[in-house]
C-alpha cells in the first residue's frame, strides 16, 4: 500500500512533464524546409527508424543501400550495408548509386555528410525525438521528402492512435513498478539507462518509473546504486534474438541477482530496434512493455 | 626479454651494422641508398596511382584522364568521385603517412632508440584529450567554440591538444637551459597518464553516441578528407618534413652521444627543441585530419634502417616516402575490404604492421627457422 500511494503524487507530476515535452517537440522539430526528393528512385536509408517507415510506407522498392542500424524489416538486411550511421564513407554510399540519401539525426561524420552534398546528392535529415510525437515526426517529414504526403498521414494517423491506446491501456495500470533498463552487463559493470535516452522515452510512453535517476545518458551504476534503486523490472535489449541468455546473465550477476526483479524473475529482454528505435513499431513496443509490467503488477498485488 | 634489455642490444646494433657497411665501402652504402630511395619514389607513384583508380565506385583514372584530355563521356557523379573524394584522400594520406613516419625516425633519432614513438612526448595524448573535450563537450559547455568553428573543432582541438602537452612536457623535460631526454621520458609517461585520466572522465561523461564517436576517431580514417582539410594540414606537415630533413646531419652526430656531439660543434640543445617542434607539428597535424593511426612511426623507419643504414640524410626521406605508400595501401585496403563500408585505417595499420614488425624482429633474432 505504501509502495502505491507514494508513487501517485510523482505520477502526476510525470504526467506534466511528458505533456510539456509533447507539446515543445514539434516546435523544435519544424526549422528548415524539407529537400523534395519525391523524384528519387534510388534511395539510401541511414538510421534504423527511417529504414522501418521508408518500408511502412511501401516505397522499399526504392531503397538501394541501409546502414548497420537498419535491420528491420529482415527485407532490409538485404541491402548493401553502407556501414555504421556515424562513420559513412562518401564513396562508399556513392558507389551504391543513390539519387536521394535520407538521414537520422546524428549521422555523420559531417565531413562524409559534406562530401555526399558536394557530390550533388540532396540528403534528408529525419529529427530523431525519444517521444511519441517524434515518431510521427519522422513519418511526416519521410513522407514529405518521398512525396508519399498521403501515405505518410494515413500511417501517422493509425501510429497516433496506436500509441493513444498503448497510452491509455498504460494509464489504466493500478500499481506501478520501477523499471532499470541495463544497457549492458560488460565485465559485471551494469550500464543503466538515466534521463534523455531512448530507454527513458519509452519508459514514459508506457507510463513506467526509472528506478534510477539523476543522471543523463547511459552510466556504469555502483552496486549499492542498485541494490538503493531496488528495481521491479528489469529490462534490456536481447542479443540477436537470444532472450533467455539476457536473462541467465542477470540471474547470475552477483548484485543484479539481488534485486527484486531478479527474485521474482522480472526479466524483460526485447529486440534493441523494437524497443529503443522510435519508429513505426514503438506504439507496440510500448504496449507490449506495459502489458507485461501490469501482468507483474497484478501479480504483485495478489502476493 | 625486458625491454631494457631490448633497446640496449637495438642500440648496440647499429654500429655494429654500420661497421659491416664501413668495410664495404662508404660510396657503395650511399649508391645503395639512393637506389633504395629511388626505388620508393616509384613504389609512391604506383601505389598513388593505384589508389586514384581503386574504390567502391567502379570509376578508374583511366576513365577519368580519358574524358579530361580527350574529351570522353564521363558522368559527372565519376568526376566528382575522382576530384572531390579520391584526389585530396590521396594528398592527405601521403601527407599523413610522411608526416607520420618521419616523425617516428626523428624521435628515435633524438631518443637514439628505435622503439621511440611520437607518442612519448605526449601529442597523441594531447590530441586525444582536445577531441575527447570537443565530441563530449561541444554542444555543452563548448558551444560557443564549436559554433564559430563547425566541424573545424575537432581537428583543430586535436592539433592544439598535441602541442599543448608536448609543450608542458618540454617545459618539465628542462631544467637550467638543458633537456634532459630522461625527464622528458619518464614525464611524458606521467603526463600521458594524468591526459588519459581526464579523457577517462569525459569519457564517462559522455552518452552513447559520443562515445562512439570518440572510439571511431581513435581507429583513425581518412574517410573525411576534403580539399579544406588537406590544404590546412598541409603546410604544417611539409614544414615538419623540411625541418626534419635539415636536422639530418644534426641527428646523425647525436648518435654518438649528446657529450660528443657537442664537442662536435652541433648545438645539441637547439637541435632537441626544433625536432621536439617538427615532431609535434606533423603528428598534431597528422592526428587532427585522420585520427590516431599507430604503428607507421615504428615500422617504417625500422624497416628502412634495415635496407639502407641509419644514415639520417637518407633514411628521412626514405621514410617519408615508405610512410606515404604504406599508408596510401592500408587505406585504399581500408576502403574497399567491406565497400560499400569501410574499415578504420588505424585498425588496417595494425593488423598489417603488427604482424610485420614481428616478423622483422624475430627474422633479426634469428628465431624463424631457416633465415
Amino acid at each position: 500500500m505504501f509502495r502505491l500511494s507514494s508513487r501517485l503524487p510523482f505520477r502526476t507530476a510525470r504526467s506534466l512533464v511528458l505533456a510539456a515535452s509533447l507539446a515543445a517537440s514539434p516546435a523544435l522539430a519544424a526549422g528548415a524546409p524539407v529537400p523534395d526528393v519525391s523524384g528519387a528512385r534510388h534511395l539510401v536509408s541511414i538510421g534504423g527508424s527511417v529504414t522501418e517507415i521508408i518500408y511502412a510506407l511501401g516505397a522499399e522498392d526504392r531503397l538501394v543501400a541501409r546502414d548497420t542500424t537498419s535491420l528491420f524489416p529482415p527485407a532490409a538486411q538485404a541491402l548493401p550495408d553502407v556501414g555504421y550511421i556515424r562513420a559513412l564513407s562518401p564513396e562508399g554510399v556513392l558507389s551504391t548509386g543513390p539519387d536521394a540519401i535520407l538521414t537520422l539525426e546524428g549521422s555523420g561524420p559531417p565531413e562524409a555528410l559534406e562530401v555526399l552534398r558536394q557530390a550533388g546528392v540532396p540528403i534528408v535529415t529525419v529529427p530523431e525525438d525519444y517521444s511519441g510525437e517524434g515518431v510521427l515526426r519522422k513519418v511526416e517529414i519521410v513522407g514529405q521528402a518521398l512525396g508519399l504526403a498521403d501515405k505518410a498521414a494515413d500511417l501517422s494517423a493509425s501510429l497516433r492512435d496506436a500509441l493513444a491506446r498503448a497510452e491509455e491501456q498504460a494509464a489504466t495500470r493500478e500499481s506501478d513498478l520501477k523499471v532499470l533498463f541495463v544497457l549492458s552487463l560488460s565485465g559485471g559493470n551494469v550500464m543503466a539507462a538515466g534521463e534523455h535516452t531512448a530507454a527513458a522515452g519509452i519508459m514514459k510512453l508506457a507510463h513506467l518509473t526509472n528506478a534510477v535517476s539523476g543522471f543523463g545518458g547511459y552510466k556504469p551504476l555502483t552496486p549499492e546504486a542498485i541494490t538503493e534503486a531496488a528495481p521491479d523490472v528489469i529490462l534490456m535489449m536481447s542479443n540477436s534474438g537470444d532472450h533467455a541468455a539476457s536473462r541467465e546473465t542477470v540471474l547470475a550477476h552477483p548484485v543484479l541477482g539481488l534485486t527484486p526483479a531478479a527474485r521474482n524473475n522480472r526479466i524483460l529482454a526485447l529486440d534493441g530496434l523494437y524497443l529503443l528505435g522510435f519508429g513505426p513499431r514503438t506504439a507496440e513496443a510500448a504496449d507490449e512493455l506495459s502489458r507485461t509490467v501490469a501482468e507483474w503488477a497484478a501479480e504483485e498485488a495478489g502476493q | 626479454m625486458s625491454l631494457a634489455s631490448l633497446s640496449a642490444e637495438d642500440a648496440g646494433d647499429t654500429p655494429a651494422a654500420s661497421s659491416r657497411a664501413g668495410h664495404a665501402g662508404a660510396g657503395d652504402r650511399r649508391r645503395r641508398a639512393r637506389l633504395v630511395l629511388l626505388a620508393l619514389a616509384g613504389l609512391l607513384v604506383v601505389v598513388a596511382l593505384a589508389s586514384l583508380s581503386i574504390g567502391a565506385v567502379g570509376v578508374t583514372l583511366g576513365d577519368y584522364l580519358h574524358a579530361r584530355l580527350f574529351g570522353g563521356e564521363i558522368p559527372l557523379r565519376d568526376r566528382l568521385v575522382i576530384e572531390v573524394i579520391r584526389l585530396p584522400r590521396m594528398v592527405l594520406g601521403m601527407l599523413v603517412g610522411a608526416g607520420l613516419a618521419v616523425a617516428g625516425a626523428v624521435m628515435q633519432g633524438l631518443f637514439r632508440n628505435p622503439l621511440a614513438d611520437p607518442g612519448l612526448i605526449g601529442v597523441s595524448a594531447g590530441s586525444s584529450l582536445g577531441v575527447a573535450a570537443f565530441i563530449v563537450l561541444g554542444s555543452t559547455v563548448l558551444s560557443p567554440v564549436s559554433a564559430l568553428l563547425g566541424f573545424h573543432a575537432v581537428p583543430l582541438a586535436a592539433f592544439a591538444g598535441g602541442l599543448a602537452a608536448t609543450f608542458c612536457l618540454y617545459r618539465l623535460g628542462q631544467s637550467q637551459g638543458q633537456t634532459s631526454i630522461a625527464t622528458l621520458l619518464l614525464a611524458g609517461i606521467a603526463l600521458s597518464a594524468i591526459v588519459f585520466a581526464c579523457v577517462g572522465v569525459l569519457i564517462f561523461m559522455a552518452d552513447d553516441q559520443q562515445i562512439r564517436d570518440l572510439n571511431f576517431w581513435q581507429l583513425g580514417s581518412l574517410a573525411g578528407a576534403t580539399w579544406e582539410k588537406t590544404l590546412a594540414a598541409a603546410p604544417l606537415i611539409l614544414a615538419s618534413l623540411a625541418g626534419a630533413r635539415l636536422m639530418a646531419g644534426g641527428l646523425n652526430a647525436l648518435f654518438l652521444g649528446e657529450a660528443a656531439a657537442g664537442h662536435m660543434g652541433l648545438d645539441v640543445e637547439r637541435l632537441k627543441t626544433a625536432a621536439i617542434f617538427c615532431v609535434a607539428g606533423a603528428v598534431g597535424a597528422s592526428v587532427a585530419v585522420a585520427g590516431g593511426i599507430g604503428f607507421v612511426g615504428i615500422v617504417v623507419p625500422h624497416l628502412l634502417r634495415l635496407l639502407m643504414g641509419p644514415d639520417h640524410r637518407y633514411l628521412l626521406p626514405g621514410c617519408a616516402l615508405l610512410g606515404a605508400s604504406l599508408l596510401l595501401v592500408a587505406d585504399t585496403v581500408a576502403r574497399v575490404l567491406v565497400a560499400p563500408a569501410e574499415l578504420p585505417i588505424g585498425i588496417v595499420m595494425a593488423l598489417v604492421g603488427g604482424p610485420f614488425f614481428l616478423w622483422i624482429l624475430l627474422r633479426r633474432k634469428g628465431l624463424i627457422a631457416g633465415v
